[in-house]
């Protein structure tokens, strides 16, 4: 009678299958590869987002967007300040800082920017939450009320980019939008 | 010493009645029946609520369709949200809690009358809700972002709904208790528990999170708090949306198990192993709602590699090592059951006339292969930037919630109709097709949204045209393509969804009553089910060819996916 097992056996005493412990060990090493990958692209890819962000209030922010657009407002042929929809076309220095507001419902101002220029981006929101969705070439970053992202940004192709709105914001969200030109 | 013998003595049981099943051999306590019963019905109540707010929102956003003005799709899409990603689901959870304690473990269920009170809170909760969203003045999206503001009405009822829930996982902790205490089993608790025990355990955390922000937003909303900070809220607010996902993760895999062994009589390739897994999922799960703020100002890049890769993928690990031991034990037990020819006859002679068991498998494939594997390079540090946002992570979420979690409740709620209700199913030959209709539109939305995603297409917008827009901008005809097809499988799902409420409902009002001797099942149990379901232990020496060729062709996927995406991303505008 006592040399008979117990009917239950402990599970945790129980040797491992030889096929999952292979596939535990397989998958564990992915794992540890995909983590290590994204530290690894900070320093052999050029798409990580930077760390930079200051408190800002709402109000203060969306002077210095104005006073940036005042500053750099392009000028046509006949000296005419240039707007598109009626909102200015700025173009900032080469390598200069570049302020772009989400407010309800439009990105403000528009931008021209040249190719392969790396600019010092600022990104905020005067009012609720936005998101920046710079399309075609799909980059998408979300925009705060109160927090002035700051990442550096380097146009690798010519031409009209649109910004769409991506997170929501009322009613008028599906008509926000913007517009960044890219010049050889 | 007399006074401790006396208190050593077994506590006598509290009254309770019990019935056995006659099929599965369970042994069923009246008040764990009847609230089963109960967060089952709601939990379908809500399905078919949040269902057809769903099917409304996916036809609005078929750009031929266009079905709602806008102020009603935004509205429309709030009560879709919280119906489905929040009342469906746990009210269903609930109900799978108290069958995986009191049902599995043949207890009573502790304090029913406490469990009625937290159905109550939860019903008034969610009706509260629903309420408020349709007075049209909380259109703030499921997630409420602030500085937009709801009517305090709707975080009230949202924080009703919490507290409930909170109160039912807690009689499920009570319950696990009791069992104990009156040794209503041996040993250790069966691994279908142990997989809810995890749920349960997620849970606490889950709800928790949810009222620590709520209540604060809330009092916000009435005027005695001044402002809530953007990037807190997020964080806080994801460690419920994010998490309570977790819940549905540990549940739907523990229905995996249940219905393999129920049905096939499958034991786990080894109980160690599968434990483990969930026991990851209650480690490092929490981190999620880092998924959420990858693409967000004020966070550290450490502080998102670390997070965001569940602190080195162990709970991906989890999920992955479920991938495999879940058709590992359907393929040894098949394999026991006769089926040994080749690498594929356990697979080709399964019981996919069952509905139970073709929901439960489809489920299995589709949350690996389309909600699994989105999931992680959506939630890869810098792979966010190039989706964030976009229909691309409602595309991942229907893949996790619907193709996955949604689909395995289906297949549970057939499992569940013959043992709870008594009642087997009514109208079999849809039943039959059902996951089939189902499962094609749940992977249909998933894929596609993914797709209209890669391209740019915004989540959460009335109108991808821009046409009031100042900024005219003209996304790529594929991406309409996208998202026709997105509404052509959402009327599949629909009508999948659709059947699954006229054959739950009608079997549970008229299906062919089983408490009369002699009563036969139209999809029978494994023989073994009950003993596969309450016990533990583990396969031996299984063979497993099969098992080895899928998981080899989902890795597949899965490496190729991954590093397509980085591709794609090496190839965007430079961040320096």
């Amino acid at each position: 009678m006592a040399i008979t097992p117990p009917s239950n056996r402990l599970w945790w005493k129980e040797p491992i299958n030889g096929l999952e412990l292979g596939w535990v060990i397989v998958a564990f090493l992915w794992g540890l590869f995909m983590f290590f990958f994204m530290i690894a692209w900070h320093f052999i890819g050029d798409q990580n987002l930077s760390n930079v962000t200051y408190r800002v209030s709402p109000d203060v922010y969306a002077e210095k967007v104005e006073a940036f657009a005042d500053e750099f407002q392009m000028t046509d042929a006949n000296g005419e300040l240039m707007e598109e929809e009626g909102v200015p076309v700025v173009a900032p220095p080469e390598g200069g800082d570049v302020y772009l507001m989400a407010r309800l419902w439009e990105f403000w101002p528009v931008l021209e920017l040249k190719k392969d220029v790396p600019y010092r981006f600022h990104l905020s929101s005067a009012d609720w939450q936005h998101g920046f969705s710079l399309q075609p070439t799909n980059i998408n970053i979300s925009v705060h009320p109160g927090y002035e992202h700051i990442f550096t940004l380097t146009p690798t192709e010519a031409g009209v980019f649109g910004i769409v709105c991506n997170e929501f914001c009322g009613i008028g969200h599906h008509t926000m939008s913007g517009r960044i030109r890219v010049v050889e | 010493m007399t006074s401790i013998d006396h208190g050593a003595a077994p506590i006598t049981a509290v009254r309770a009645t019990f019935r056995t099943c006659r099929f599965s051999g369970l042994r069923i306590e009246s008040s764990a029946e009847a609230l089963i019963k109960a967060n089952a019905v709601a939990a379908v109540l809500f399905l078919m609520l949040g269902g057809l707010m769903g099917l409304l929102v996916a036809l609005t956003r078929w750009p031929a369709v266009q079905l709602l003005p806008a102020d009603m799709f935004y509205l429309v899409l709030t009560g879709h949200g919280a119906n489905v990603l929040l009342f469906w689901i746990i009210f269903f959870e609930i109900a799978v809690l108290y069958f995986a304690s009191a049902v599995i473990l043949g207890s009573r269920i502790a304090a029913p009358k406490m469990a009625w009170l937290a159905f109550v809170m939860m019903v008034a909760g969610a009706v509260l809700a629903n309420y408020s969203v349709l007075q049209g003045d909380s259109s703030v999206m499921f997630t409420s972002y602030p500085p937009m503001m709801a009517s305090q009405l709707f975080y009230l009822s949202l924080i009703i709904f919490a507290v409930g829930a909170l109160l039912a996982v807690a009689i499920f902790f009570a319950t696990l208790v009791v069992a104990k205490a009156e040794r209503t089993y041996n040993g250790s608790v069966p691994l279908v528990t142990f997989g809810a025990i995890t749920a349960g355990i997620i849970a606490v955390f889950t709800l928790a999170s949810g009222a620590i922000i709520l209540i604060p937003t809330w009092l916000w909303s009435i005027g005695l708090i001044s402002g809530i900070d953007t990037l807190m809220y997020k964080l806080v607010w994801w460690g419920m949306g994010h998490s309570s996902q977790q819940i549905n993760v540990s549940a739907h895999v523990a229905i995996w198990y249940a219905i393999a062994a129920v049905y096939l009589g499958a034991k786990p390739l080894s109980e160690k192993v599968s434990r483990m897994a969930f026991f990851l999922y209650i480690l490092f799960l929490q981190l999620a709602s880092a998924h959420h703020l990858l693409a967000e100002p004020g966070m550290s890049s450490t502080w998102k590699i670390v997070n965001t890769s569940y602190m080195m993928y162990l709970a991906v690990l989890g999920s992955l090592i479920h991938g495999l031991t879940v058709p590992g034990a359907i393929e040894a037990a098949q394999r026991r059951n006769g089926y040994t020819r080749g690498w594929f006859e356990w697979l080709t002679k399964a019981p996919w006339g069952n509905p139970a068991f073709s929901g439960m498998f489809m489920s299995l494939v589709m949350f690996g292969f389309i909600g699994g594997i989105s999931g992680v390079v959506l939630g890869t540090e810098q792979l966010n930037v190039l989706m964030h946002n976009t229909i691309y992570v409602p595309g991942h979420f229907h893949g996790t919630v619907v193709a996955g979690t949604t689909l395995a409740f289906m297949a549970g709620t057939y499992m569940l109709v013959p043992i709870i209700f008594q009642r087997d199913i009514l109208w079999p030959k849809l039943a039959k097709l059902q996951p089939y209709v189902f499962g094609i539109g749940a992977g249909g939305i998933s894929l596609f949204m993914m797709g209209a995603g890669t391209l740019g297409v915004p989540r959460r917008s009335w109108d991808i045209t821009l046409t009031d827009a100042a900024h005219a901008f003209e996304f790529p005809a594929a991406a309409y393509l996208m998202m026709g097809l997105n509404g052509i499988s959402a009327l599949f799902a629909a009508t999948g969804g659709v059947m699954f409420i006229l054959v739950v409902v009608g079997s549970i009002l008229a299906g062919p009553k089983l408490d009369k001797a002699g009563a036969k099942l139209i999809f029978p149990l494994h023989d073994k089910g009950r003993e596969a379901v309450t016990t533990y232990g583990s396969e031996v020496h299984p063979k497993l060819p099969g098992t080895i060729v899928l998981v080899t062709i989902f890795f597949t996927c899965f490496i190729l996916y991954y590093f397509v995406n980085w591709k794609y991303l090496s190839e965007l505008w430079l961040f320096n």
